[in-house]
């Protein structure tokens, strides 16, 4: 049986040729990101903002009158103009309210919001089947927040952390960095779709910082055995080799996690599109930063073949002087 | 590397076996087969956001336990200075700032009530609960200690967490998980329930009920004004009592509190077909109440539920039987929810509903049906993938991969988790992960035999070499997984449960289990070439 070959063997790519444009054009990734976030904000859902989503479905009607939803659910008091939307089919509606200035201080006010929401929509509609509710204080979003945030910065310096000690502070400031492009780009893509930022979005943002590393580590270890092998070699030289050798499986990988995420994407359930989408774009700017951010900034750190030469300890040298030798 | 004595084939079977047929339950219950009832039946959890139901944090106040309290130590020091033989008189008792302070008529009775206040302070745990001061030779100052005031709200969030439970079983709801989270947090979660709206209603329901004497002696436009008569209080009528909108002025101290009660069930007054709960006191509260309406026949008193009047009636005669109606204007429905309240007895503590989540049946039957499909769907490609790409190689990724997925239920199923709607998306994630520790193994093989290696050395050289990029790879990913699952809260908890416990899970049947099962080929047919 003819095996299936990905990538053509004894590939000679010169990544590393057009590393500086690339490193500028990532650093002007990181910063359009970051002016995204500031300017246009995150579209925060209810985890992070407060409020409520309340999803419906006309059981009789083929499709949900937005329009009248919006103005009826939008009478009520102090709710101020809801976003209501379609999700997943016609008849299936999610209807987002923020919290009012009123709410601060109150931690009922989310949850009795609710219940004056879901009241007034069973009273106006009699086939309307209320699936599902989040309602969420202002309070405990502000705790949502702020976990978010520790978790994603404690995330990143322990990976960090774990590589300095695995390698070398090269190779752990490298991942980091690389890290920090992952995390960005993908908040700047929230910040530029202005797609709904939750919790389940945080978990994709930790499963992407885990796949991007995955990808930096097998590039890192490659280029760990390289140059302990090849000690000679100029390093742009040696980390194309390293990138080229590990090729096949780059690919190869994101490929497979590719068609898994593929169908969830497509049949999967509505409320998880945000989550796969955001680690579906993951997985591309994830291997984009292994190769051109993480192997990179390692040349201008300075990393030499002599990264990974045992350092002489004490002992040794004392040893190595009562033998008398230089 | 490819070395597999009897006794670790042995195990590492045996680990797999346990594994798989923990899993089983779980798939039989997927399948609507029955599993024997006689045999273990460890099954994963299905997360509210799947298997439909609410999941509500409430919060407590505990600055509402501190002034409690507060009000308890002033009753009792009151009730102890008057028993006191001869009486000992104060005056000027405040309870601002968080403290009890009041003044000694006669500074000589200083160490009487001193001996008479101590045995108050002491609660029934070792700490050290209240702190006592004297200044100016005759004001005496109680000052609870911040222990005290922990404790207290412990008990309290403790003892509001039984009073939950009762209420909703009285529901009739099954299975209701009710825990303590942080200091002052529970979370309820109840499963399969349509109407969430009666649950909050109860939830949210204090229920002080209490009984109090009407200040007949306050003006009106006194009460109008907010002027409180001193020694009173000004209570609003509750909603939906025909005195809406009305305020009445009460004693404050010397009323009775409804936590006392035996029994509370709802009832229709025969004379005038009106919705009232009959209550039952228990023989202290009995006899607190028969002498509170024998004194006071003739005078109005207040029924007061959380803070709300229900109503004013008078004492037309003394009440010594121990038991009492309550009536306000009752619906049927609102009568019984009061009784139930009653009946489970008043939290100790206002909670507020500051979370909730509740997901439909319907939507989350559907959401397991389209995940499961999604699910299927992907294995199929990443194996077809697979086993175009690295042939015989591939086969064993592949059995390695349905072992992994087995494997990871069985754990999901032991060690009690809750699998969530995006654990799904992680099952769906470790199913194109977990091959790529075999991409890495396969690539290096290949490699390997490129650089002219015999087979057999290839193969060992190809685990070896992969495993460390494996083992780092899979270690950093469980930091960020921990980290994911300590800070994440409700249905991301469950895609972190899954991420971690797959990680495990691949690098056993990728590195391990495939090995073995390259080991044993390569030995029984000592193939002189391999495609891979």
């Amino acid at each position: 049986m003819k095996l299936l070959k990905l990538v053509p063997e004894d590939t000679n790519i010169k990544f590393l040729k057009l590393r500086v444009p690339f490193f500028i054009f990532s650093l002007l990734l990181i910063a359009a990101s970051w002016a995204l976030v500031l300017v246009n904000g995150l579209n925060y859902g209810v985890d992070f903002a407060g409020g409520q989503e309340i999803r419906a479905t006309f059981t009789q009607t083929e499709e949900a009158p937005i329009a009248e939803l919006r103005s009826s659910v939008g009478s009520l008091e102090n709710v101020g103009s809801p976003i209501v939307q379609t999700f997943g089919a016609p008849n299936e509606v999610s209807i987002r309210v923020k919290l009012p200035p009123e709410a601060e201080g109150n931690p009922e006010f989310a949850a009795e919001m609710t219940t004056a929401i879901t009241d007034s929509l069973k009273a106006n509609y009699s086939d309307i089947r209320i699936d599902g509710v989040d309602s969420v204080s202002g309070k405990v979003s502000g705790e949502f927040r702020q976990d978010a945030v520790l978790a994603l910065l404690a995330a990143m310096l322990a990976v960090a952390l774990y590589i300095w000690v695995r390698f070398e502070w090269q190779f752990g400031v490298g991942a980091l960095f690389a890290l920090f492009h992952d995390v960005s780009v993908t908040l700047g893509m929230f910040a530029l779709f202005q797609l709904e930022f939750s919790l389940q979005i945080i978990a994709a943002i930790l499963a992407i910082i885990g796949y991007s590393l995955n990808d930096t580590i097998v590039v890192y270890d490659r280029i760990r055995e390289n140059l302990k092998k090849y000690r000679k070699m100029p390093l742009p030289e040696l980390l194309d080799l390293s990138v080229n050798e590990t090729l096949a499986r780059t690919v190869m990988t994101s490929l497979t996690l590719l068609v898994a995420l593929v169908p969830l994407l497509v049949v999967g359930p509505a409320s998880l599109f945000g989550l796969v989408a955001a680690i579906t774009a993951g997985l591309f700017i994830g291997t984009y930063s292994s190769v051109y951010l993480a192997a990179p900034v390692l040349i201008w750190l300075g990393v030499n073949s002599n990264s990974f030469v045992p350092q002489e300890s004490k002992a040794d040298i004392q040893e190595r002087k009562a033998r008398g030798e230089a | 590397m490819l070395d597999f004595p009897t006794w670790k084939k042995v195990w590492l079977w045996g680990l797999t076996l346990v594994a798989v047929l923990a899993a089983m339950p779980s798939l039989f219950s997927a399948a609507n087969v029955d599993w024997p009832e006689a045999l273990p039946h460890p099954q994963v959890n299905l997360g509210l956001d799947l298997a439909g139901g609410s999941h509500i944090l409430l919060e407590a106040d505990p600055s509402q336990v501190a002034a409690q309290r507060l009000e308890n130590m002033e009753e009792a020091v009151r009730a102890e200075m008057r028993r006191a033989e001869p009486r000992i008189r104060i005056g000027d008792i405040s309870t601002t700032n968080g403290q009890l302070s009041f003044m000694l008529d006669s500074p000589g009775d200083i160490d009487r009530a001193r001996g008479l206040i101590e045995p108050l302070m002491q609660g029934n745990n070792l700490v050290r609960e209240w702190n006592l001061s004297v200044v100016d030779t005759q004001r005496m100052i109680l000052t609870p200690t911040d222990d005290g005031i922990e404790q207290a709200v412990d008990d309290a969030m403790e003892s509001a967490i039984d009073v939950i439970r009762r209420r909703i079983d009285s529901l009739g709801t099954r299975e209701p998980t009710i825990i303590r989270q942080g200091d002052t947090r529970i979370v309820v979660q109840v499963p399969g329930l349509e109407d969430t709206d009666q649950l909050k209603r109860l939830l949210g329901e204090t229920a002080k009920l209490e009984f109090k004497l009407v200040d007949v002696n306050a003006l009106i436009t006194d009460i109008q004004a907010g002027v409180v008569p001193p020694g009173s209080q000004i209570f609003p009528y509750a909603e939906g009592t025909l005195q809406e909108g009305q305020l009445v002025a009460v004693r404050r101290l010397g009323g009775i509190r409804g936590d006392s009660l035996t029994n509370a069930q709802a009832g229709v007054d025969q004379r005038n077909n009106e919705n009232v709960v009959n209550i039952q006191f228990d023989q202290q509260g009995a006899s607190k109440f028969c002498s509170l309406s024998t004194e006071n026949v003739n005078r109005p008193f207040a029924i007061i539920l959380d803070e709300k009047v229900i109503s004013a009636p008078n004492f037309n005669e003394p009440i010594c039987g121990g038991s009492a109606q309550i009536s306000g204007n009752f619906t049927a429905e609102s009568a019984n929810e009061l009784a139930i309240s009653l009946r489970s007895g008043a939290l100790p503590v206002d909670l507020a509903v500051v979370e909730e989540r509740t997901v439909g049946p319907d939507l989350g039957a559907d959401s397991i049906r389209k995940g499961l499909l999604a699910m299927l769907i992907g294995s199929i490609a990443v194996v077809t993938l697979m086993i175009a790409t690295y042939g015989r190689f591939g086969i064993y990724a592949t059995i390695a991969l349905i072992f992994n997925v087995l494997i990871i239920l069985g754990l999901m199923a032991g060690l009690n988790t809750t699998l969530t709607l995006p654990g799904i998306a992680g099952f769906v994630i470790t199913i194109g992960a977990a091959v790529d520790a075999n991409v890495l193994i396969n690539e290096r093989i290949r490699e390997e035999r490129k650089r002219g290696r015999r087979v057999i050395a290839a193969v060992e050289n190809g685990y070896k070499e992969a495993s460390r990029a494996i083992y780092d790879a899979n270690i950093t990913n469980f930091i960020a997984g921990v980290l994911l699952f300590l800070f994440g809260s409700g249905p991301v908890r469950g895609f972190a449960v899954v991420l971690v416990i797959g990680l495990f899970t691949s690098v056993f049947t990728a590195l391990v289990l495939t090995r073995m099962w390259v080991a044993g080929w390569l030995r029984a047919k000592r193939p002189s070439d391999i495609n891979v």
